[in-house]
């Protein structure tokens, strides 16, 4: 064996000292802006949440890009005037790697659940801690008693909303309906008159995406979810998605063939990218995009389409995108709207947690994120006016709207494995060609 | 992104670049330092002794306690961390797949009675046949025909290069690749798929190619070889350039055409190196993970044993059903690695 000279020897250790020093100075650097600058006028509202200067709260959610840097905007100035550092992650695998996280003991300390079905499988399996007396008692003054019950497991409270969204609508284009002089449909049958209309012109009237990665198969449980909300009675609809009644039901059948009838309908669809099979394949941010083209007419899709229209497009009522409210079937029995959002569910309830997590339910809160755009907020403390978006205005102006039945979407009320799993995939299969009581059977089968 | 964003990432990078040196160059100065030390103090010792000074040490009684310290002070961390990292897992899993779905009661065999009984798992492993079948026969047939080919003619380096370089990028480049390639657009549009665009030229109609079972599992199954036959090929080649001149020297004098050389000599002469191919892309292809989900996420009916396993324990939270097919897929992976052990062992010996 070779023996090292002197010479070289000095020279390695002379160069892993270097590197030990200089990883020390570097490692320096970042830790220099921790603690509070909050004893200025703007800071006197975050007074009740002081005390907790130089700690860290570990948020983790679905959210990224553009949406993520609006919400660390959003709670910049609660953690300038506070000191509370919070470290926000956001992940396109939230679902699976939530899990992960948990089980690996490495939780995070807060999590944005847009399912409370996944919120109840923690919550039952003892992994969050309750909500703190303030949060609950915000919740319950800015929100209806329906939708805090969506974050109460077995009675305690664990999730305040957060942002939410509405998804019973259809994107037109309203320089087109004007041009064309087609008028708004208000109930099912004149939007299927409207459909028909269009398809005998020679367009395929309306267009379609379900491709989202690992989540393929989403949208079209919105459709499904949609439905159901307009054949069925709510409590119907709150039977179906705790299991009352089997998945495969023919009153759930009844809706699925219904969207079928749009959906799955060669006639109907896919404007812009070929035949039905095509929904599969086109992913769900594109979906829409062929109204700006005049290929395609109408696009069921949630409020927050509106990030996925490019950059200039004007989003109004007069301008080049907007959206009416999918219609009910029969709107004397009511009109009901399918929407969702996420649930800020804490698995710590150190002082900052509860500190953040009480801040995220009042409504300074809400109206401090509203203000930067491109959100909606079902509490009541939120101001209509700090909305710009039209369309953010008309879904908030529709989920404060008491008259309205609101549900919340069936997929993320359902057990992850069903909602989250293979009721995606079923519909994927239904869109390629599978037929609707085997699909729904293989759900229900699934569902144990 | 900002410098203040990668310069924590940075550190850390920088801390196991000194951690690395520390480790593996305090391993060998040891390595360096303590046999010399030991080796002069011997020489010391004998050196006394020859003077006459101090009594002869008893011979050969040093080495043997020296060199098995010696192996298990190199062997101690690897065989803990098989221990942590396969071992224990392994075993975990195995007691897994015997629970329920959350972990929490015993189901025995149930697990694995439902993979068997499930029209949709059959499916699965219907489709990880087909793959371990088709890919290990076609991307070593590709690279030895290429091999062959190649051998000995001009350009030989930059062929090689062009087969070989698929291998460079990861399998879910490769993926995305082939996704557009397999693109389709509405049969009015512009066609952004090579493939479609290929169809049209020729007068066809763009087809979902994705979407048809089975013919997307064999588009996949092109993608996996695509990337496999560089290996291949690289290693045949080796192994053919390894021939003895005076067998293929024979041969020629004795009045072979191509195709008796190829079958007669080439193919047994390279039988060993074959067989490590062959072996290596199996392994690889019951594993495939990548390249399905990928392209079709494992819809319509193109989903493989390692996608389900994942969807099952991670996505759905069936960890008793996922852990069954974990198992199942290492069942199915033992035989060939005992195959590979053993043919290991007769080469060493022969």
């Amino acid at each position: 064996m070779a023996v090292f000279p002197r010479r070289r020897q000095a020279i390695v250790i002379a160069t892993v000292v270097g590197l030990a020093l200089s990883a020390t100075a570097c490692g320096d650097g970042d830790d220099s802006d921790s603690g509070s600058n909050g004893s200025s006028a703007e800071c006197s509202a975050f007074e009740k949440y002081n005390g907790n200067d130089g700690k860290k709260v570990k948020i983790y959610a679905s959210i990224r890009d553009t949406e993520a840097d609006l919400l660390e905007q959003s709670w910049k100035q609660f953690s300038d005037c506070t000191g509370i550092e919070i470290d926000y992650e956001g992940s396109g695998e939230f679902e699976a790697q939530l899990q992960v996280l948990v089980d690996g003991g490495n939780a995070p300390d807060i999590a944005f659940i847009p399912q409370p079905g996944l919120l109840g499988t923690f919550a039952k399996a003892g992994k969050l801690k309750p909500a703190p007396a303030d949060t609950k008692a915000s919740a319950e003054a800015n929100y209806p008693a329906d939708w805090l019950k969506y974050g109460t497991v077995d009675g305690t409270f664990y999730g305040a909303p957060l942002g939410s969204n509405v998804k019973s609508f259809v994107w037109y284009s309203p320089k087109t309906f004007q041009e064309k002089g087609y008028t708004i449909p208000k109930t099912w049958d004149e939007l299927m008159t409207l459909s028909n209309k269009i398809a005998d012109g020679g367009e395929k009237p309306w267009c379609a995406g379900i491709e989202s990665g690992d989540a393929t198969g989403w949208p079209a449980t919105d459709w499904l979810e949609d439905l159901m909300l307009r054949t069925q009675t709510p409590e119907t609809y709150d039977q179906w998605v705790t299991h009352q009644i089997p998945f495969n039901d023919p009153k759930v059948a009844d809706a699925l063939n219904k969207a079928g009838e749009i959906l799955k309908n060669e006639k109907f669809v896919n404007g812009g990218f070929g035949g039905v099979k095509s929904i599969s394949t086109t992913a769900f941010q594109e979906g829409g995009l062929p109204i700006l083209e005049n290929k395609c007419a109408l696009h069921r899709q949630a409020s927050f389409y509106a990030n996925q229209w490019p950059q200039g497009t004007k989003v109004a009522e007069d301008g080049d995108v907007f959206a009416f409210y999918f219609p009910a079937v029969d709107p004397t029995k009511g009109e009901p709207v399918l929407a969702a959002g996420e649930f800020t569910a804490a698995f710590a309830d150190r002082p900052e947690v509860q500190a953040v997590q009480n801040y995220l339910a009042t409504p300074e809160y809400a109206n401090s994120r509203a203000k930067l755009g491109n959100w909606v907020s079902g509490s009541r403390g939120a101001d209509i006016n700090n909305f710009a978006n039209p369309i953010d205005k008309l879904s908030v102006q529709i989920l404060q709207d008491q008259s309205k039945v609101l549900r919340f979407d069936g997929s993320d009320l359902m057990p992850s494995a069903v909602g989250a799993g293979t009721l995606w995939k079923g519909m994927v299969e239904w869109i390629n060609g599978k037929d609707t009581a085997s699909v729904l059977s293989g759900v229900e089968s699934s569902w144990k | 992104m900002e410098f203040a964003d990668i310069s924590p990432k940075l550190t850390v990078l920088v801390y196991g670049l000194v951690a690395f040196a520390v480790i593996v160059g305090g391993l060998l100065l040891l390595l360096d330092v303590v046999p010399t030390y030991f080796a002069r103090r011997r020489e010391r010792l004998l050196i006394a002794v020859a003077a006459g000074d101090a009594p002869a040490p008893p011979p050969g009684r040093l080495q043997k306690p020296r060199e098995f310290g010696y192996a298990i002070f190199f062997l101690l961390p690897v065989v803990v961390l098989v221990l942590i990292g396969l071992v224990v897992p392994v075993i975990r899993t195995l007691l897994l797949s015997l629970k329920s779905g959350d972990g929490s009661e015993w189901v025995g065999l149930d697990n694995y009675g439902w993979m068997f009984s499930n029209g949709d798992i059959l499916g699965v492993l219907w489709n990880s046949l087909l793959w371990v079948v088709l890919v290990p026969l076609v991307a070593t047939s590709v690279g030895l025909l290429y091999a062959v080919m190649v051998d000995k003619a001009r350009l030989e380096s930059v062929a090689k290069s062009l087969i070989f370089l698929p291998m460079a990028i990861s399998f879910v480049g490769a993926s995305i690749i082939w996704r557009f390639v397999y693109a389709y657009r509405g049969e009015e549009q512009d066609q952004i798929g090579l493939l479609n665009q290929i169809i049209v030229w020729l007068g066809g109609t763009p087809q979902q190619w994705l979407l048809e079972s089975p013919l997307n599992t064999l588009l996949l199954i092109v993608v996996m070889v695509w990337i496999q036959a560089g290996f291949a090929m690289v290693i045949l080649s080796a192994a053919i350039k390894a021939i003895p001149g005076d067998i293929v020297e024979a041969a020629r004098l004795d009045g072979v055409t191509a195709w008796q050389m190829f079958w007669r000599i080439t193919l047994p002469s390279i039988r060993p190196a074959m067989i490590v191919v062959i072996v290596a892309i199996t392994v690889a292809t019951m594993k495939i993970f990548d390249i399905v989900r990928t392209m079709t996420n494992g819809n319509y009916d193109t989903n493989v044993i390692a996608l389900e396993m994942y969807n099952q324990a991670f996505r759905y939270q069936e960890t008793g059903q996922g852990s069954a097919l974990a198992v199942f897929l290492f069942i199915l992976v033992i035989p060939i690695v005992f195959f590979q052990i053993r043919n290991l062992r007769r080469q060493r010996e022969g």
